[in-house]
């Protein structure tokens, strides 16, 4: 199935990386033979194979309840390329 | 630092000929001479260095020991550094300054070593020729002989791997996702090792493919891998993949030999259109064992061929996902803009470079709706069947040895405009990641051009010291003293 | 079959809705952090680096918070998954730091349960429960504070929720609030959610859909969010009106999510559908699957609280209670509890009578909880225990209980102090009494001529005369035999 511009711009937009319109097509070409390779996957008899999860080495871990983190605030803000006070900032969200 | 290994130079720092200082200062001069052309660092660090470097001095002084204390080393730019500025070499992160530190450079600042920076590298690991880093290529230190084009280093750990090929440091640290230390170890002539999934820590790593990143170090010689990775590894409660498991003494698995030492041979890794010298490499390393005492069993993986593509959907749909956090908001770059999700599409657009945002689209394609079963399902299925190869295998053989990377370094004017002939390059690395297996690349010989080329071995779960018993054998039987081009002309 | 229809203009239409509420599990920590999970604080001050999405950062799970979604699913009768799993629910927003959700979709943790609701007119009905599963809450964002931009605080992101889903059983606003009321019960009783809708602790999505009885369901909308049960209900009845429309008058409802405007009292279209989510969900390679074992499940079993249903069967076998009344004593532990001091071994109709009477007027007249009664359960306890010793009569025990609302004092120690002891002496009350048959003669006439009725003014006067502190019993006696002389 071919990736047309439509299918580039829906996934960049699922993705939110802006796509120029003129891109859309030369990309799709791009994405599209790299899908058409991986597609030799379809051959292969996968028939009551379980999906790999992890590597299947580490046991499940659980952590304690207990308070070992937070009340760094200033570790937190201090990449934020904008910030107001105690806050990260975003353009209004109009809900 | 041409003239020391870690090893050489740890023996002369406790008989106190040389001081961490003096070594650090000769590391650094070498980074002012030569990083200009290898651009093999990002964001040098030779102050804090120093000054680290003077305190392991005065350490050794006050009789503290420590199993790297006063090793210069390099530090890829993906590990998080407490104040100094990581990137991954993205424009998106801009000027993000981590106030933490990854577990694994704790582990390595914990024994003692001093970092003189941080490497270049593809970004966000995508890559296998350090092309995609928005700070530029790395050049790799070799050139075919009677030539001055620039190579590249392989990536994504290229950066990395020209410092320590270039003698900028003693050793550097890797990580590899699909064969990221140890391609641009072949490329490079250097020893790279990727251990076993969950060895060493994620936590503090910017993530490529969580399920398959892992760190491992990328060193001189095979002697100080298996130092440098027993300072790295160790269990870290806070990555729920790492493995609660001793860590053992590499280093004195290092003289086992390989007597008795079952090797597999994959018959799949003869893959069309290999060259002849690679081919003969193999061969002579096949060779090496055998005259070792090893005994050589032809194996096989069936699955081999469908490694590439399987990687390719796993680690894309991973990676979809983790660089998802890079929207501007937090930390990194940002490009202002009306509405919230026009500031992520101008934000995401302008801050990853094309590789990446192929690899995000891609990722993202084959987890959408209607999708995520015919890719994403359906690869990790064959994911486990690659991973059922190896266990199998592994039942009638301790190691097994391939060839590292299908080509020598090539120049940035050979490389392929059709990205799937690109990711080839991966397709002998790319299966034991897929499997979470260690494996190493050992530099064996050199081209018909004067240019480096390894042999990998890859070892069962958590066998790396079998691993270095091996790699130590081809290490001495090819006898690999060749230097490159950077030293050949200068005084080595 | 509950009855609720609403009548449009093509007939009656019957209305389906499901349930998927948000309770925020009760821990120290947040599910995979070890940040605060407390509410309120300073802004940005309950994070960590990992709830903040930084690169390199991962999730280690909480394992109380495991353990709190497998005590509500041993409350909610429910399968407990030995094996579950987190996948990423991927999406972009302000307050949701790494750009995806860790939830558990394809593999939650508890299977189905159920829920045994009462309506007004005494139904059962059972509400089936789809599923519960452990998520992460999102962090706060904030719009009033700026012209142009709004404000992220991530206090919130990262704080274990239990997501329950209800099946679509539920058929008039009435049901939903006795499902959301019953289901916040459990929860508190278990002690995994401590259930504060303003807070926002539990909040529902609500899923409605209309039809014509006996068809097939029709497409439903998703009121998001929605933080009272008060709301819920009005939501429900507002959007099954305007569905009713849009269909009766030749339109089709769009799948959608929506949002409840309980000012305007009306439901609006929340993303426009071009936005259509596609969330990418794939299993969370950070983390491992949860894999529990049995024997966990059983200890965390028998340490369970005895639950609200278990609990009122039980208050009304030993102390022959009514089916309402054992309600409402049971609609929190606390009082369950606070009843059960006061009733154990002692008079259990008088206990009851006077907990639902007198002292919830109390608590309502002072605003105070069961919390913070301004009368413990040992000093209610002790005042009917005046009664039933006949220190005093029910009539001052009133009196005496608003002192001990007001004072705090101990029931006996007001008695003695204000001389409110009963008086249980025959000749005093002859006494009296002989003085109100002498002043009333009349009145005396007139009962003896079969003015029955006249015997209680006899009483009040006797025992106004009394100061209200005679043995009403006695009185009684007393009174019969003297004026039958
Ligand atoms: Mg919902
Ligand atoms: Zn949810």
């Amino acid at each position: 199935m071919p990736l047309d511009a439509q299918t580039v711009r829906r996934i960049a937009r699922l993705a939110r990386i802006g796509v120029a319109d003129d891109e859309l097509v030369p990309l799709g070409h791009e994405l599209d033979g790299i899908i058409g390779w991986v597609e030799q996957l379809g051959e292969v008899d996968v028939d009551g194979v379980p999906p790999m999860i992890g590597t299947g080495l580490a046991m499940p871990r659980l952590r304690e309840d207990a308070v070992t983190d937070g009340n760094r605030r200033e570790d937190v803000l201090s990449n934020a390329p904008d910030r107001v006070d105690a806050y990260f900032t975003v353009p209004k969200v109009v809900e | 630092m041409r003239g020391f290994t870690i090893a050489t130079a740890l023996e002369a720092l406790d008989k106190r000929e040389i001081t961490a200082s003096w070594l650090f200062d000769t590391c650094a001069n070498a980074i002012t001479t030569h990083d200009g052309t290898l651009n093999s660092f990002i964001t040098p660090t030779l102050e804090q260095g120093r000054a680290h470097a003077k305190a392991a001095d005065d350490a050794r002084a006050q009789g503290k020991t420590g199993p790297l204390l006063g090793i210069p080393l390099g530090i890829k730019d993906l590990f998080c550094t407490t104040g100094v500025r990581t990137t991954a070499a993205s424009r998106i992160l801009g000027d993000f300054v981590p106030p933490y530190e990854s577990t694994v450079t704790q582990n390595l600042l914990d024994a003692g070593a001093v970092f003189a920076g941080k490497t270049n590298l593809d970004e966000f690991a995508m890559g296998s020729g350090n092309l995609t880093s928005a700070f530029g290529p790395v050049q790799n230190p070799w050139k075919r002989t009677g030539s001055e084009a620039a190579l590249v280093p392989g990536g994504s750990s290229g950066g990395s791997a020209a410092a320590v090929a270039g003698g900028l440091v003693l050793g550097a640290t890797g990580t590899d996702t699909g064969g990221s230390i140890r391609q641009p170890a072949s490329f490079c002539g250097i020893v790279g090792m990727k251990p076993t999934y969950g060895r060493c820590s994620r936590f503090g790593t910017i993530a490529f493919a969580s399920s398959l990143d892992q760190a491992g170090p990328m060193t001189r010689d095979v002697t100080d891998s298996a130092i440098m990775l027993g300072a790295m590894a160790g269990f870290d409660p806070r990555d729920s993949t790492s493995v609660d498991r001793a860590v053992p003494d590499y280093r004195a698995a290092l003289e086992r030999g390989v007597r008795g030492m079952r090797v597999g041979i994959p018959k799949e890794y003869h893959a069309p259109g290999m060259s002849p010298e690679i081919e003969a490499l193999w061969t002579q390393g096949i060779d090496w064992l055998r005259a070792e005492g090893a005994e050589i069993v032809d194996v096989s993986l069936p699955h081999t061929k469908y490694g590439l593509p399987t990687y390719y959907i796993v680690a894309l749909a991973e990676a979809s996902s983790n660089l998802a956090r890079y929207d501007g908001v937090r930390f990194g770059k940002r490009v202002p803009a009306e509405t919230l999700d026009a500031l992520y599409e101008a934000t995401r657009a302008a801050g990853f470079g094309a590789e990446v945002r192929r690899r995000v689209l891609l990722g993202t394609y084959v987890l959408s709706a209607g999708y995520y079963d015919a890719y994403y399902l359906r690869a990790q299925k064959v994911r486990t069947l690659i991973q059922r190869d190896f266990l199998s295998a592994f039942e009638n053989v301790d190691v097994l040895l391939t060839p590292t990377a299908p080509s020598a370094a090539f120049a940035t004017n050979e490389v392929p405009d059709d990205p799937v002939q690109m990711y080839l390059n991966d397709i002998f690395t790319v299966p034991a990641s897929m499997a979470g297996v260690p494996a190493i690349s050992v530099p064996a010989g050199l081209d018909g051009q004067g240019l480096p080329l390894g042999l990998q071995l890859i070892g069962k779960f958590f066998d790396e010291e079998t691993l270095y018993a091996a790699a130590r054998v081809l290490e001495r039987s090819a006898g690999f003293t060749h230097v490159p081009a950077l030293w050949a002309g200068a005084a080595a | 079959m509950s009855g609720y229809r609403i009548e449009g203009s093509t007939g009656l239409w019957e209305i389906v809705v499901g349930l998927e509420v948000h309770a925020q599990v009760i821990s120290q920590a947040k599910l995979f952090s070890g940040a605060s999970a407390s509410y309120g604080g300073e802004p940005n001050t309950h994070v960590s680096l990992i709830d903040a999405g930084f690169p390199g950062m991962l999730p280690v799970l909480n394992a109380e918070c495991v353990a709190q979604a497998v005590r509500t699913g041993l409350g909610l009768n429910a399968e407990i998954n030995l094996f579950s799993r987190f996948d990423r629910k991927n999406y972009f927003y302000a307050d949701l730091p790494t750009g995806y959700q860790i939830s558990q979709f394809a593999h939650p943790i508890i299977g189905t349960g159920t829920v045994e609701i009462e309506l007004a007119d005494g139904t059962v009905r059972h509400i089936g429960v789809t599923r519960l599963h452990l998520e992460q809450d999102a962090g706060k964002s904030m719009h009033d504070q700026d012209p142009t931009r709004s404000f992220i605080d991530l206090n919130r992101a990262g704080v274990a929720l239990m997501e329950i889903v209800s099946e679509p059983d539920i058929r008039s606003p009435e049901e939903a609030g006795a499902y959301l009321r019953k289901l916040r019960q459990i929860l508190r009783y278990l002690g995994t959610c401590d259930g504060n809708m303003e807070e926002g602790s539990m909040r529902a999505d609500v899923n409605v859909s209309v039809r014509k009885p006996g068809e097939e369901f029709r497409t439903r909308c998703e009121i998001k969010n929605v933080n009272s049960i008060r709301f819920v209900m009005q939501a429900i009845e507002v959007e099954a009106a305007r569905q009713i429309e849009v269909w009766e008058s030749g339109g089709t409802v769009d799948q959608e999510t929506r949002l409840f405007d309980s000012a305007r009292g009306e439901t609006r279209s929340l993303r426009s559908k071009e936005d259509a989510h596609d969330y990418r969900y794939f299993p969370d390679p950070d983390l491992l699957p949860l894999v529990i074992e049995q024997p966990w499940i059983d200890a965390l079993k028998a340490a369970l609280p005895e639950l609200p249903e278990a609990k009122r069967a039980r208050l009304e076998a030993e102390y022959g209670i009514t089916r309402y009344e054992s309600g409402v004593l049971t609609v929190e532990q606390a009082v369950a509890d606070f009843y059960e001091t006061v009733a154990r071994d002692a008079d259990a109709r008088l206990a009851t009578n006077w907990i639902l009477g007198d002292f919830f007027a109390a608590l309502n007249r002072t605003g105070r909880s069961i919390e913070n009664s301004p009368v413990s359960a040992q000093a209610l306890r002790e005042l009917l225990g005046l009664i039933s010793d006949q220190t005093i009569n029910g009539k001052i025990a009133k009196d005496v209980l608003e002192i001990m609302v007001e004072t705090g004092e101990a029931p006996l120690q007001i008695v003695d102090r204000e001389g409110l002891r009963q008086v249980t002496d025959t000749g005093a009350i002859d006494a009296a009494i002989a003085d109100i048959l002498a002043a009333n003669a009349d009145k005396v006439a007139e009962y003896r001529s079969g003015k029955d009725k006249l015997f209680g003014f006899f009483v009040g006067q006797t025992m106004k005369a009394m100061k209200g502190k005679a043995n009403p019993a006695m009185v009684n006696d007393a009174l019969k035999k003297q004026l039958a002389e």
